[in-house]
């Protein structure tokens, strides 16, 4: 087993602990009892932080210096036996994602587009932004990254290279590309930050669905019907893996009229869509969360909200809705845009 | 004697409503579960109680057995005319006769279905409802309240016989009688506070009367709905987990539910619970009291409720559930029973233990599960089982799961619910004899001629 990637050399060095000290969930007297917390972490001892996670992916983010401070977390947290969640909860799902092992070869042409475990998402690949794709699905290529909120890197370890080698094997080896259009955004934060922390070999070229909307828009730009709309933006757990992409969003939204308005829980303040607390049994935290969350996207005035995961969207759409804002994911946007 | 049968009975209903003809009788010989057909001489629909009572006495008169039949899916048999004779067909008189919404009770006749006083309701009196048990809408409240049965508020209002609030029944002799408030008062609010003579009609199946209307309660129609599924592990856990969920009183329904498909749910225990709200705030605190009531659990790790976003909810909310219904195809062919037996909470874990040990032994498709009943004062535990109907071989099994099933309820101290036939035997052979001995005595006072239904319910 290859250990996380992580240098306890930097975080002793580490002026700000920002991985602690912007916590939104954990609050710390001053940056030395962050200090103090983190530490112990990095030393294996046991820490107040390991039992109070929201396992909101952030601090992955807030690490000036890439030190992976998330994924040791979670090292940890297996380590010692700490379970987020109540076992059968985290047994039953593990069941209920594992491979099936009822792949079969496909022949797929390129743009092929991962749409992870979610069958009921392939409708979403539709029309000329997608135009010739072919989409691949199924518990046999699930990303399986939702074990970060269980404690249970083992899992990731076991089933993220299978899932690899189902993509390969099954999908790209014989196909004209060596490129795979990730829907998911957790998919895009396996193939790409996990993989490289916990030194996972990928074969293939893993293409965020923003990038890939930002250059379809270049090539279709004659196409767009400016939106000319607000929107609020729910920034996914997932997201906290792949920052640089939260611009390219910027863009695709600055090409398709959408203007992104400005709210408390964006960005690097992102809140929890408050799905995961529920599954940890903290459901008045999960309420507060998505109070918070909509009281916030009220307060700002727009017509959209843009999910940009569809777990976000399930745990909040219906809310959403009733509040008055439309909810749609990214490429829903998108194809609004370009007139679908 | 049939020609003479057919031919006064069509004098009583028409002879659109009687029927004599081979494919008739075939038709109402069976249902869909195990027990062999038992074919009818005929089939009679009637309109009123007026017609109900010509064709008792016209039974009594050529000495003709009488079974009382809703539609026909209590799925143990008893709607079979073991000894021959006239298959009543209740579902013509299906008229929904007045709703209460201050007292909430509906008093509907003894055809009227579930789904109809539901459709009813909703049109009508959308801040009402009634207990709808999962069997197909076409079931009649009446063929439900008299085998006892349970639905999706017997946690908040017991056993569907508990929310009988009064009965119009035409005895097997022929005359009409009234049961409970409405045999003093116009109105049909309960059966206290005079002698309850209701259970002369509960639990009998169909041996003791013809039931023509009756009156059921209603309740409050949440505008917000929710449900939650806890789940564990550990089957001797089950009785104190119930017992602390339904201590909340905050519960409309709760079904556990242990089942080997799909693969994921396979040894887990699951309690689904619906519950309603006036507001959001409500329900919010409804929830909290029932995840605090089980929180001992849940701090150990050891059981937990299933995170369901809300899309997935809907499924768990539909009412009658799917779900069974599913289950009954999954041998296809149709065939589909299950023993219901009601029991003490406590006897979950055995109940659990003796369904699995039998389903491994007869090698049957399973699906375990139960419907608390009253505030955690029973349940409804319940063992189906699938079968192909069109391969014997799969039935024959089926049969001897169910028997073996009956015998181990009996055995924890269970009473196998709606039995059938060889079931009711085993009940007989351990019942206080007098008590046994005084149901005979009943039965020969209300029926001299026994002509309800016989071969039910004798040694
Ligand atoms: C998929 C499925 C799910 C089910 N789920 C449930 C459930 O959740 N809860 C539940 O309680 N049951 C359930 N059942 C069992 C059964 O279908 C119901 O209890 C149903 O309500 C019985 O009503 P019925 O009209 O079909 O009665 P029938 O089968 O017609 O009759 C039942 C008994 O009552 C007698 N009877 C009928 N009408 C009268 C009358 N007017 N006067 C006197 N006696 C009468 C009959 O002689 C017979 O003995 C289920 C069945 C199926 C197939
Ligand atoms: S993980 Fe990053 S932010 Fe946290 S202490 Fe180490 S170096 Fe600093
Ligand atoms: S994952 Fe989120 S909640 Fe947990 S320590 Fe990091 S920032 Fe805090």
């Amino acid at each position: 087993m290859k250990p996380i990637k992580f240098d306890p050399a930097v975080c002793v060095n580490c002026d700000t602990i920002d991985c602690l000290m912007k916590c939104q969930y954990i609050s710390f007297t001053d940056i030395s009892e962050a200090r103090e917390e983190k530490l112990k972490i990095n030393d294996g001892r046991d820490s107040r932080v390991l039992t109070q996670c929201l396992t909101c992916y952030a601090c992955q983010e807030y690490c000036p210096f890439e030190n992976n401070p998330f994924y040791l977390l979670v090292e940890r947290q297996e380590e010692k036996g700490i379970l987020p969640a109540p076992k059968p909860i985290v047994e039953e799902q593990l069941r209920m994602m594992a491979p099936r092992g009822r792949i079969a070869p496909q022949a797929v042409s390129g743009p092929v587009v991962d749409m992870c475990a979610f069958p009921m998402l392939t409708g979403c690949v539709r029309g000329k932004l997608f135009e010739g794709a072919t989409t691949i699905v199924g518990t046999d290529i699930f990303c399986n990254i939702m074990w970060l909120h269980f404690a249970k890197n083992s899992i990731i370890r076991e089933r993220v290279p299978l899932m690899i080698d189902n993509i390969m094997s099954f999908y790209l080896k014989n196909s004209d590309t060596n490129e795979l259009v990730c829907f998911h955004d957790e998919c895009y934060g396996t193939y790409t930050s996990v993989a490289d922390a916990y030194g996972i070999e990928v074969p293939f070229k893993p293409i965020h669905q923003f990038d890939y909307y930002n250059q379809r828009l270049n090539v279709l730009k004659d196409s767009i019907k400016p939106i000319n709309a607000k929107i609020v933006y729910q920034r996914p757990c997932s997201n906290r893996l792949s920052p640089q992409t939260d611009k390219v969003l910027d863009e695709i939204f600055a090409k398709i009229g959408a203007e992104r308005v400005p709210r408390k829980h964006d960005r690097e303040n992102a809140l929890c869509c408050g799905g995961v607390p529920r599954a940890h049994q903290r459901d008045e935290l999960a309420d507060e969360l998505v109070d918070k969350n909509i009281n916030d996207m009220l307060s700002v005035g727009a017509t959209y909200c843009v999910f940009n995961c569809p777990f976000c969207m399930a745990t909040l759409g219906q809310e959403v809705a009733e509040k008055g804002l439309m909810p749609v994911l990214v490429s829903d946007l998108v194809q609004i845009a370009l007139g679908e | 004697m049939t020609t003479d049968l057919i031919t006064r009975l069509e004098k009583i209903v028409g002879p659109r409503f009687v029927s004599g003809e081979a494919e008739e009788r075939y038709l109402y010989s069976m249902d869909q579960g195990t027990m062999p057909p038992a074919v009818p001489d005929a089939v009679v629909m009637p309109k009123n109680s007026d017609e109900v009572q010509q064709i008792v006495r016209l039974a009594n008169e050529l000495k003709v057995p009488v079974v009382p039949m809703g539609a026909g899916l209590v799925l143990s048999g008893l709607t079979r005319a073991l000894k021959g004779g006239i298959i009543l067909d209740m579902k013509r008189m299906n008229r929904i006769i007045v709703v209460n919404p201050i007292s909430r009770y509906a008093v509907v006749e003894g055809g009227a279905s579930q789904g109809m006083l539901k459709a009813y309701l909703k049109k009508h009196h959308p801040g009402l409802k009634h207990s709808m048990p999962d069997a197909p809408p076409i079931a009649t409240l009446a063929g439900n309240v008299c085998i006892h049965g349970s639905g999706h508020l017997s946690v908040l209002g017991g056993s569907h016989s508990d929310m009988l609030t009064g009965m119009e029944v035409v005895l097997p002799s022929g005359e009409i009688i009234r049961t409970g408030a409405c045999s003093v008062s116009p109105d049909w609010f309960g059966r206290s506070p005079l002698p309850d003579l209701s259970g002369l009609f509960l639990g009998w199946s169909g041996t003791t009367g013809i039931v023509t209307r009756l009156g059921i309660k209603l309740f409050p129609n949440y505008k917000h709905n929710d449900v939650l599924i806890f789940v564990s592990e550990d089957a001797d856990l089950m009785p104190d987990m119930i017992s602390k969920l339904t201590s909340t009183q905050v519960a409309e329904d709760m079904t556990p539910w242990m089942s080997p498909k799909p693969d994921w749910a396979r040894g887990f225990l699951h309690i689904n619970i619906a519950y309603g709200a006036h507001s959001k705030k409500e329900l919010t605190f409804k929830r909290n009291l029932m995840q605090a009531s089980v929180r001992e659990y849940i701090d150990r790790k050891i059981a937990g409720f299933l995170p369901l976003p809300p899309p997935q909810k809907g499924r768990f909310l539909k009412i009658p559930s799917p779900d069974l219904a599913r289950f009954a195809d999954l041998r296809k062919g149709g065939g589909f029973e299950y023993v219901g037996a009601i029991m003490a909470i406590e006897h979950f874990p055995a109940a659990y233990r003796a369904g699995l040990a039998i389903a491994e032994k007869f090698n049957v498709g399973y699906s375990l599960g139960a419907r608390i009943i009253g505030a955690g004062h029973s349940m409804m535990f319940f063992f189906a089982y699938a079968f192909n109907r069109a391969d014997a071989e799969d039935v024959k099994r089926a049969s001897e799961a169910l028997e073996a099933t009956n015998t181990a309820a009996l055995k924890i101290g269970g009473i196998p619910w709606k039995a059938e036939l060889p079931a009711q035997k085993q009940i007989i052979e351990k019942m206080d004899p007098n008590t046994f001995a005084l149901m005979g005595r009943i039965r020969s006072v209300l029926d001299p001629n026994h002509i309800m239904n016989p071969g039910n319910w004798e040694k």
